[in-house]
């Protein structure tokens, strides 16, 4: 049917064709119209930027991640090494862990930015109430993928670090403890505790996240960009300007700014491991994250009666209060000097807590002797990444005679393992004693004979041992001993 | 800042044809620096298939005074440190020690190069014997008779500081020329 439709059609470029030929089958399309055409009031600025660089900091991170779980471990046993090895050994390992290790400070930046932003501009206003609460939700599920993550190395840092974070969670009154075991997988840190942590770091935070954001972002775009302060947040007057080009645009360079910051800190500056952690160690001062250090600091001062005010009551109070601010603040207006409350609030609150954080570097500056142990730890941790990767060694897969004898083993048993060794013994019976064509198994033969027989047995041999072959054995009292404790170990 | 909000009918060609240019300019832009990032996460998902080949490291027989008065093949069991990625292990295999006249020594695999059963050493018939398919051999490993296609392996072996040390490798099955296997 070549209609001048038709042949128009064919004139097209091959690109255009194939996108035709995947709108028809997917919508596409409507689709990308559906997301570039979003029409921001005002126009683009880079105000807006901080919420796709969180997008995309949450994608680096799960890419990131993905690929560090190709060898990490969660176990006690492993954990350590397997970072090690990631660090020290594979290609692009150290990189990519810096990356991950930085991403998360940088998304507690950006975050920053981003509730600032929606804060000073008032952007919560005008329906979007739930939009804030996601947010929050966000918010949370952000700090505990930070809090599960830092212990996942398992060196000294992650693991006091995180006893200490654990700690915390047990002074909740009446569930406290109850939720602490549960969370540590029993009364002390250990291997279930870094299973659960890995646990909720690589599958139940992540999938969280997702859904929260996705929830973020329908309820974003359900409630429309808020535009500048001076806009009206229940109906929007200002002319408006599409999301893409020009505010995409803006969103990448953000990005690309965020990429190559990260990429270059995790390059120069790798992220450090420190040397395993050391259960017994009770030298070792714990500091949290730098985010997390005023928290640290505002427990050292309320600790003792004021524990349950202001480690728990005071914070979870605060948090509320900042859930709950679309509820109460509720006006048309937006600009930030006509709400004092809000935005003075969260100035003193942002003073304070950069305040504490300040306050924690200087008494650990000037104590001494913390100051001294801060820096042998530190000083430990670079030893530690000059040293060389050391592979973890497991024991051998079939204990015998000609294997070193474990550390754990009865140094006599292990004199006579050696002897056997030593001995023409294995050429018969077996270098595992496991006994071939020519002589029986020795394995089990304690169940049989009592040692003093053994003994006796060796230095007089019966007519069938010296039918079947068996030399005569001639070794002192003490070696006879030991060959003797080690054939009765046989089982 | 200030666009004009005049609905999609009305989009004129040159802004159509801006909205094009600068899509093309995004995804070009995005390309490289993906694939830029993309160099780190191959490099670092495909390491395991560049690392060094490992050297296969020697392994102690035993002192070699003992073997000095050998007049036949005895068995030892050896440790052979293996690093598998961030894991070292250490296996055991047999191999037998053989006198080559002389207070010479040579050390054969156990592994018959027939289908890989452990060979034994039949001191009554004065030859190997694998018990699996029936090959056998003579003291020094040369093939007798049965399926295998070549004689015992003999292993890379030497004497340092009075000790005999061997390096075990593993050599294919079922071929007549010995052949380093993997």
């Amino acid at each position: 049917m070549p209609d001048t439709k038709s042949s128009a059609k064919t004139e097209k470029k091959p690109a255009s064709r194939w996108l035709d030929w995947l709108d028809s089958r997917t919508s596409i399309r409507l689709l990308l119209h559906e997301a570039l055409d979003e029409r921001i009031p005002g126009g683009a600025r880079w105000a807006y930027v901080f919420g796709s660089g969180l997008l995309y900091l949450f994608l680096s991170q799960a890419v990131t991640g993905v690929f560090l779980a190709l060898y990490y471990v969660p176990s006690s046993d492993h954990a350590h090494v397997t970072v090690s090895y990631i660090s020290k050994v594979v290609s692009s390992g150290l990189f990519l862990r810096s990356l991950h290790a930085y991403g998360a400070t940088a998304i507690i930046i950006v975050l920053f930015l981003h509730i600032s932003q929606t804060l000073l501009y008032g952007s919560y206003k005008g329906r979007r109430e739930l939009l804030w609460l996601s947010g929050c939700f966000l918010l949370a599920l952000m700090l505990g993928m930070a809090f599960t993550g830092y212990l996942l190395p398992w060196d000294q840092k992650a693991y006091f670090a995180s006893a200490v974070g654990t700690n915390i969670i047990g002074e909740v009154p009446v569930i406290g403890e109850p939720l602490q075991e549960l969370l540590r997988g029993g009364p002390q840190m250990g291997t279930l505790t870094l299973s659960r942590f890995f646990v909720f770091h690589v599958f139940v935070l992540p999938g969280l996240l997702m859904a929260f954001v996705a929830a973020h972002l329908f309820l974003f775009r359900k409630a429309g960009a808020a535009g500048p302060f001076k806009e009206d947040p229940f109906h929007p007057k200002l002319p408006t300007q599409k999301f893409y080009p020009r505010q995409l645009l803006m969103d990448m360079v953000a990005s690309l700014v965020i990429v190559l910051a990260l990429a270059l800190v995790a390059y120069f500056v790798p992220f450090r491991l420190g040397p395993e952690a050391n259960t017994s160690d009770t030298t070792y001062i714990p500091r949290p994250e730098w985010y997390y250090l005023p928290i640290f600091q505002w427990l050292k001062i309320v600790s003792g009666k004021w524990s349950l005010v202001g480690g728990i009551l005071l914070p979870g109070f605060l948090a509320l209060l900042f859930a709950s601010i679309p509820f109460f603040d509720r006006g048309r207006e937006r600009r930030p000097w006509r709400r004092p409350v809000v935005v003075g609030g969260f100035a003193i609150f942002v003073a304070c807590y950069s305040g504490l954080g300040a306050l924690s570097y200087h008494d650990d500056a000037h104590d001494p002797n913390v100051a001294r142990q801060l820096a042998r730890q530190r000083q430990a941790e670079i030893d530690y990444m000059r040293q060389p990767f050391r592979p973890l060694s497991a024991p051998s897969s079939a204990p015998g005679p000609a294997s070193a004898a474990p550390a754990n083993v009865d140094p006599l048993i292990a004199k006579g393992a050696a002897i056997y060794a030593a001995g023409p013994c294995g050429s018969c019976h077996g270098n595992r004693a496991e006994g071939t064509s020519k002589a029986p198994s020795l394995i089990g033969v304690g169940g049989t004979y009592s040692a003093d027989r053994l003994s006796f047995l060796l230095h007089h041999r019966t007519p069938n041992m010296i039918d079947g072959g068996m030399p005569p054995v001639n070794l002192d009292k003490s070696d006879t001993d030991a060959l003797v404790a080690y054939l009765r170990s046989l089982k | 800042m200030q666009a004009p909000a005049d609905p999609e009918a009305q989009m004129c060609v040159r802004e159509r044809e801006r909205r094009s240019f600068l899509g093309y300019l995004l995804a070009a832009g995005c390309g490289v620096v993906s694939t830029v990032l993309a160099v780190p996460l191959v490099r670092f998902a495909t390491f395991p298939l560049r690392a060094p080949a490992e050297e296969t490291s020697w392994s102690d027989v035993g002192k070699v005074d003992d073997f000095a008065t050998l007049t036949e093949p005895v068995a030892r069991t050896i440790d052979i440190k293996r690093v598998d990625g961030w894991h070292s292990s250490t296996e055991q295999n047999g191999v037998y020690v053989v006198p080559t006249g002389g207070g010479q020594l040579k050390v054969l695999s156990s592994v018959c190069p027939h289908l890989g059963c452990a060979v034994r050493w039949v001191g009554k018939q004065d030859k190997f014997r694998c018990p699996c398919h029936g090959g056998t051999f003579t003291p020094a490993g040369v093939y007798v008779s049965g399926p295998p296609l070549r004689g015992m392996d003999e292993l890379e072996s030497k004497v340092e500081n009075g000790l005999l040390k061997v390096r075990f490798q593993y050599f294919r099955q079922l071929i007549a020329k010995k052949e380093l296997a993997g």
